[in-house]
């Protein structure tokens, strides 16, 4: 199997997964693999099972979430029926959708030693990771905040801050801006990127922020109904835009609309089509001075 | 809208502080909302957006300034006479659902309203059948997906036939199905003659929904008028940390060359204002 290469930080194998409540599978045959520093965007409607696939990636099924597993997840060289959660922490994060559930210190510096202080480190070094991570998501000099006190936004951050106190291999960020403002989406895209830049970290994000997930990802998948529907570069997945209207769980970036409606009209060519608002400046520069010559 | 402008809001030179903080979360705000306006109140997380709108339903009472709400001043109305006047959702759904099953949770307001098990059950069906959750009657609140929850809290508001609504984050944890439902029923609601106020940091709804739009900023309003000019205004934006929407600054990134109109709020009206130039040109 060439997808189970050693140079794969991320294998999945055809996998399914039944909660015991569970009509129909909420995964039914997920396969894809992942290179190391990869920035993946994982898109899909409600029930798609975006968060169920993010349980997996942790280990967290088979081993905590109850309910039917098949298929294999090979993630840092760990299966992850064959580890135990608490190993596959020590290489990968996951920072939940909602940060009420997640946020569990009463202060933020003892919501970002609780993961650490489980893996016994020694005090001095969570002293020092601490005021460093907050600054990355800009929260530096909150250490002693309490955490009921934080806005939402806020919170966010703090989860994210969180996931990162273990210097992952691989982070998993599920909807990881859903309640901030623009710059705060902003930031936490431009944190998660610094990371992959200067640290090699692999992201997967399940985000519906479109048109920046075509700015920062480097491949998006796109799930509904459990299964992995597409999948490409920004360029290729947002091209397809009889899916977006197939599936309406999501939109398409305004620039990717507006080239496709042109490309319908002859205006500019398939291969012209791009979901990046500095290609859509230039191609529609173009298009003006040409029927002004 | 058609009818004489009619208050059914104002808020007159309001401050708030938190308890313990000396910071004012709002600084001096005065505002009227007229009846059967769409308004968003935008800003950056912090801003004073939810504040102010608490302000509404009593839920906070100014620490200086007043809040009439249909003629009530708020600290003299009281939270039952408010709460039939202004529905209001909260940013988190899951801080408002306290019952076992979602048909008991939206009969909890009317119930309280003092209507009739009958007339009860019918209003509980419609608030249903509008977000579409008629199947989920009998199921468990906590059972549902985040953006059911959000649903089951907007019926529950709406089950109250308040004539004014708040919503927090109406889309927030929404896919685009849920997001694009929820806010066609808010626009019915605004047809039909409701107050409808959202919070949002999602500015491509503000400019497809809201009619007038409100920038907060450090608790003050920064800038309030009709959803077109406040959108397409840079200046104001920037300064709340905010963002037009993307075709907004396609348009205005070629309004200097081109001659794109800069307040363009949708892809389909920068389609139409481009071809309308390209045909110009080619044709002449």
């Amino acid at each position: 199997m060439s997808d189970a290469s050693p140079s794969n930080i991320l294998v999945v194998e055809d996998l399914h997964f039944n909660y015991p409540t569970g009509q129909t599978e909420a995964l039914k045959g997920v396969s894809f693999s992942v290179r190391p520093g990869e920035f993946i965007g994982l898109m899909g409607p409600t029930g798609a099972g975006k968060t169920t696939l993010a349980l997996c990636l942790r280990g967290l099924i088979p081993h905590v979430v109850s309910g039917q597993m098949q298929g294999q997840v090979m993630v840092c060289g760990m299966n992850t029926r064959e580890v135990t959660p608490a190993q596959i922490g020590e290489k990968v994060g996951l920072a939940f959708q909602d940060p009420e559930a997640q946020v569990i210190g009463l202060t933020v510096v003892e919501d970002l030693a609780y993961g650490p202080e489980n893996y016994e480190w020694p005090p001095a070094r969570i002293r020092a990771e601490i005021p460093r991570l907050l600054k990355l998501v800009r929260l530096g000099g909150m250490e002693e905040r309490e955490t009921f006190s934080l806005s939402g936004g806020q919170k966010q951050r703090v989860a994210l801050a969180s996931a990162l106190m273990m210097s992952p291999e691989l982070l998993i960020l599920d909807e990881p801006t859903s309640e901030l403002d623009p710059i705060g989406k902003a930031e936490v895209f431009d944190a998660v990127r610094r990371l992959r830049d200067e640290h090699n970290t692999t992201i997967l994000m399940i985000e519906h922020a479109v048109e920046q997930l075509a700015e920062f990802a480097d491949r998006i998948l796109m799930m509904d109904q459990g299964q992995i529907v597409a999948q490409g570069t920004p360029r290729e997945l947002f091209h397809n835009v009889d899916l977006f209207h197939r599936t309406g769980g999501e939109r398409l970036p305004q620039v990717a609309e507006l080239l496709f409606a042109l490309e319908q009209d002859g205006l500019i060519t398939p291969d012209q089509f791009s979901p990046y608002e500095g290609d859509a400046l230039h191609l529609i520069s173009r298009l003006m001075e040409a029927a002004h010559a | 809208m058609p009818e004489a402008a009619s208050p059914v809001i104002q808020v007159r030179d309001v401050t708030y502080l938190y308890e313990g903080t000396q910071a004012a979360a709002l600084d001096h705000v005065s505002l009227t909302l007229q009846r059967g306006e769409f308004i968003a109140f935008v800003g950056q997380n912090g801003a004073g957006k939810t504040t102010l709108a608490k302000t509404f339903n009593g839920i906070l009472l100014p620490t200086r300034g007043e809040v009439i709400v249909e003629g009530h001043e708020t600290r003299a109305a009281g939270l039952d006479m408010l709460a039939r006047i202004v529905g209001y959702v909260y940013q988190n759904p899951d801080h408002q659902i306290f019952s076992n099953t979602v048909r008991e949770e939206v009969a909890f307001g009317p119930r309280n309203l003092g209507l009739t098990p009958e007339e009860v059950n019918k209003t509980v069906l419609h608030a249903l059948e509008l977000v579409d959750m008629q199947k989920d009657a009998d199921t468990y609140p906590f059972l549902l997906g985040r953006g059911q929850r959000q649903k089951l809290a907007v019926a529950s508001v709406i089950a109250m036939g308040s004539p004014v609504l708040v919503v927090d984050e109406p889309t927030t944890g929404l896919d685009l199905q849920g997001s694009l439902s929820i806010m066609e029923l808010l626009r019915q609601w605004n047809a039909d003659g409701r107050t409808i106020i959202i919070i949002t940091h999602d500015m491509q709804v503000v400019a497809e929904y809201a009619r007038r739009t409100v920038v907060m900023a450090q608790g003050r309003v920064l800038a309030d008028g009709p959803t077109r000019a406040v959108l397409t205004d840079q200046a104001v934006l920037a300064q709340a940390f905010l963002k037009a929407p993307q075709i907004t600054r396609l348009a205005q990134s070629l309004n200097g060359r081109f001659g794109l109109p800069r307040d363009v709020l949708t892809v389909k009206e920068f389609y139409a204002a481009m071809k309308e130039r390209l045909n110009q040109r080619s044709g002449g």
